[in-house]
């Protein structure tokens, strides 16, 4: 099955390690994600301020260019882009002021009315392939790593985007448990990891850090499963941060969801770029034997 | 690159002249900065403009519609559209109302070629205006070249220093895509920086050409030169002219009768 996919700046560079194991997973699993032609900066953001239309116009221009080009779908990858084009096409959609207003702006000869659907891989894997079907095609389960499901903001909220219920969803838990991981539930799971508060603020992105880690810890996990490139980014600089002030402070290994479910579809690790995780679980999926020589073109 | 435009209009040509070219060719009104001037039709709009008095001093470069020194933005009656043209190259419509843009006071980045590896980062540090685009498109509708315009500098906030080179190829740094940008991105400056890139750091090089190189700097032309430079004004007329030129259509193994300084 053929989906558009919409892939977001960051993957093309610093997130390659997000993308490649997607992208080389879903086409074993029998989907192929078609980038989209053309497509621009998601928006980087949902913009919050009821005047502000300009910049929907970003996320709008995408959705529009994929209704342009026959597709009914969009497949997002980036948690942060899924929300945002997700939030403008629900602007699109039910403000009839607002869109009539940015589809003049926008000039792209089409009457746009949010008719596309903006879906995150991880609804995909539940809704298309399904948990029985993936964990069926699992090659290499990934057996007695417990790993802790780390939602942070984007997917699950506000609740009318959300791909799971906002309070205590389970997505991950449910795609963990499919490739045979061990989730390991923790209080923190859905605590935002500071976000763009980043630029401004980094002693507020250390204490989210300190959070998120040590309530995973103490719930038993050993590894952060993540689904979004600003959260590596907080997650993993905030623990070098915490590292090096606090000498009693032990870094968490951060892997994306798409490089365990590669691993798992025993596709070679080289597909994962793990050289691009700033804290690399490499070590520790080499101690399980998850990093597998046998593995597709390994 | 350019600046200003000479906009003091000289005293209006002799009646009389002007009765009799009214007689040979039809005359049309355009509108130069809101004044009304009748000019010929089929005259470009540099050309319009100079008939009615205005003298280039800069804002005027090669004529031939590839230095990009004459940017023009121009709406015609009826339409609230902005358009865009090159003065050199765009003749008069009837009712054109033109303003030249033959400079845009946008920033522009140093930097030592030398000194980069041609990492996407690089472009992000000298212009990181470029994650001000909101993608509302006015560049490319600004764009005389009709290049992509917006695609191009999503390449570039993609790291895609090879596509945002490409796309931008025929640009001729006119400034009308800045002119038109609330982000204040100065598009063909980041172009010109992904351009270089990718020609000096991103595709093969040409192994031809570093040969020719190393004959240059050994010395193979410098006696012929030197020889050149004491011929007279007639004599280098005379061997210009009976030089010989590949004929038309001749194949990829055609070789000139002189052999001297080919490089085999």
């Amino acid at each position: 099955m053929r989906l558009a996919y919409y892939p977001g700046c960051t993957l093309k560079t610093r997130a390659r390690s997000l993308e490649e194991p997607a992208l080389a997973s879903m086409e074993v699993l029998g989907f192929k994600l078609e980038e989209v032609r053309r497509w621009n900066c998601c928006g980087g953001v949902y913009s919050l301020a009821d005047d502000d239309l300009i910049h929907h116009v970003a996320p709008v221009r995408n959705l529009i260019r994929v209704k342009k080009s026959g597709n009914d779908n969009l497949v997002t990858l980036c948690s942060f882009c899924f929300n945002t084009l997700k939030r403008a096409n629900l602007l699109m959609k039910e403000n009839v002021e607002k869109r009539d207003t940015i589809n003049r702006f926008i000039e792209e000869d089409v009457e746009y009315k949010g008719e596309v659907e903006v879906l995150h891989l991880l609804e995909v894997l539940r809704d298309k392939v399904g948990w029985k079907d993936l964990a069926r095609q699992v090659r290499f389960p990934l057996k007695e790593l417990k790993a802790a499901p780390y939602y942070g903001c984007t997917l699950v909220r506000p609740r009318q985007v959300a791909i799971d219920r906002s309070e205590s969803p389970l997505i991950l838990h449910e795609f963990l448990k499919s490739i045979g991981a061990i989730p390991v539930d923790f209080s923190e799971s859905t605590r935002c990891c500071g976000s763009y508060q980043i630029l401004h603020d980094r002693s507020f992105i250390l204490d989210c850090s300190a959070d998120i880690v040590s309530s995973a810890r103490d719930a038993g996990a050993e590894i952060l499963v993540i689904t979004c490139p600003l959260c590596e980014y907080n997650l993993c600089q905030g623990q070098k941060d915490l590292a090096q002030r606090r000498s009693d402070f032990i870094q968490m290994p951060v892997v994306y969801f798409t490089q365990l479910l590669a691993l798992s579809l025993a596709l070679n690790p080289k597909v994962c770029h793990f050289e691009l995780n700033s804290c690399s679980p490499e070590s520790l999926l080499r101690e399980k034997n998850l990093l597998r020589q046998d593995a597709i073109g390994g | 690159m350019r600046s200003e435009v000479n906009m003091n209009s000289q005293d209006p040509p002799d009646v009389s002249v002007r009765e009799e070219e009214k007689k040979a060719v039809k005359l049309i009104p355009i509108y130069i900065m809101g004044k009304r001037y009748e000019v010929p039709e089929g005259l470009t709009i540099m050309k319009a403009m100079e008939y009615a008095g205005y003298k280039f001093i800069r804002g005027c470069g090669c004529r031939g519609g590839t230095c990009g020194a004459c940017g023009t933005v121009y709406r015609k009656p009826g339409d609230y559209k902005l358009q865009v043209a090159l003065a050199c190259q765009k003749t008069v419509e009837p009712g054109m109302y033109l303003a030249q843009i033959p400079f845009f006071p946008v920033n522009r980045a140093r930097y030592d070629f030398a000194k980069l590896s041609g990492a996407p980062e690089e472009i992000f540090r000298l212009y990181p205006e470029l994650f001000r685009c909101v993608a509302c498109n006015a560049c490319t509708k600004a764009c005389p070249q009709g290049i992509e315009v917006m695609d191009a500098i999503s390449a570039l906030k993609q790291g895609n220093i090879s596509e945002a080179a490409q796309l931008s190829f025929d640009c001729i740094q006119c400034g009308l895509c800045t002119s038109r940008c609330f982000g204040e991105l100065a598009q063909y400056h980041m172009f010109q920086v992904a351009r270089r890139i990718y020609g000096g750091k991103i595709v093969a090089r040409a192994k031809h050409l570093e040969e020719m190189v190393r004959a240059i700097d050994e010395g193979k032309f410098d006696d012929i030169l030197e020889e050149l430079k004491k011929k007279g004004e007639k004599e280098l007329k005379q061997l210009y002219e009976s030089r010989e030129i590949e004929p038309v259509g001749s194949g990829e193994d055609w070789v000139p009768k002189d052999k001297a300084y080919l490089l085999v």
